[in-house]
């Protein structure tokens, strides 16, 4: 039985692609048999982070409509073995994803692999719901910024109220906050949220923190996920994410201006 | 940080502003989700009912479900008028 993962955030821009591509790639790289699920119907673009744009043929509405079969659809990524991209169709509206068609899907993939990591949409609507409705756990991808604070607080309430695992009084879905463009220099002036006062309002665990950088909009300029950039910062932040969602007790980095001395880190991982 | 913090604690920084009207609004949306339907309009008709008498602003009417276990917990929070307080 397959593990599925949800990337999600209610609003738009936060980094939701960014992060499926890069935790799914992650888990693939450590040997996990991956697929990672674009859910934005009719604005995709997860094809285009993984690079493998121009090798779409079959997308997941062609799946649910039985027009294509699973293997005719699914993309073997070209980099890493045992990692797959089920892409979103490009032509047709949200709606066509429905609650069984996608269960099917999900139950057929199940089958076969470790991870299902599910892309959600912005927003709150079809797609959003399905992207999360399978899910046994959930990564709230969140910018230290007030609209952005507010709307993973809102999609954590639909977390743990519209999903399967809600519906059917099962355990809730396990949640994971992950902050991104997070930039400690101007944590330290006053002008920006720190990770505290963010994981102080939302209240989950936190999956880690990736440092704002220019690294990765030149990853998804080249179609390469950022965590294959494992010289960068951000792409090494996010293999300690992806270590520490298997289970992994990492040390969190990137959340100090790096002049700070060495007592002030060890401070830091103390507390 | 928080060395430096202390030095210009009497200045509010913009991130604190930000947290502070976070924990507010975040705590009040929270307070309505997965609450019944209707309590805006319940809301409405107590506002409607205390204007026959005293008339408040819609502010001034505060509706918080809380949950304890098992117990729901309704809580009406209606603030008059200064004036309107002293004249009863």
């Amino acid at each position: 039985m397959a593990k599925v993962i949800v990337t999600t955030s209610g609003k738009g821009g936060v980094g939701k692609t960014t992060t499926s591509a890069a935790v799914a790639t992650g888990l693939a790289l450590r040997g996990y048999k991956t697929v990672v699920i674009d859910f934005d119907v009719g604005l995709r673009n997860l094809d285009l982070i993984m690079g493998c744009e121009r090798r779409v043929v079959y997308d997941f509405v062609n799946v649910i409509r039985k027009e294509s079969n699973l293997k005719q659809s699914l993309i073997k990524d070209k980099r890493v073995s045992d990692l797959y991209i089920l892409p979103a169709s490009q032509t047709r509206d949200k709606d066509t994803l429905d609650i069984d068609g996608v269960g099917r899907v999900i139950e057929e993939l199940s089958e076969d692999f470790d991870y299902i990591v599910c892309d959600s949409p912005a927003g709150i609507e079809r797609g959003a719901f399905m992207a999360m409705y399978f899910a046994d756990e959930a990564i709230v991808v969140t910018n230290p910024e007030v609209s952005s604070v507010r709307d993973s607080d809102r999609i954590l309430g639909l977390l743990a109220s519209k999903t399967k695992r809600a519906e059917n009084g099962q355990d809730p879905v396990k949640e994971h906050l992950l902050l991104t463009r997070y930039d400690p220099l101007r944590v330290e002036k006053g002008e920006m949220l720190s990770v505290e006062d963010v994981t102080e309002i939302l209240a989950i665990p936190l999956l880690g923190v990736i440092p704002e950088s220019k690294d990765v909009l030149q990853a998804s300029n080249a179609g390469c996920p950022i965590i294959l950039e494992n010289e960068t910062d951000a792409g090494q932040a996010y293999d300690d994410a992806v270590g520490r969602l298997l289970g992994e007790d990492i040390n969190h980095r990137f959340i100090e201006v790096e002049k700070k001395g060495f007592f002030n880190k060890l401070r830091l991982f103390r507390s | 940080m928080r060395f430096l913090d202390f030095f210009r604690s009497n200045k509010k920084t913009s991130a604190t502003v930000a947290k502070e009207r976070l924990q507010i609004i975040v705590a009040r949306e929270r307070s309505t989700r997965g609450g019944p339907d209707y309590l805006p309009l319940m809301k409405e008709e107590l506002l409607l009912v205390v204007r026959k008498y005293v008339m408040i602003d819609e502010s001034a009417v505060q509706v918080q479900l809380e949950r304890d276990g098992d117990c729901e917990v309704l809580e009406l929070n209606i603030t008059l008028p200064e004036e309107e307080k002293e004249g009863v």
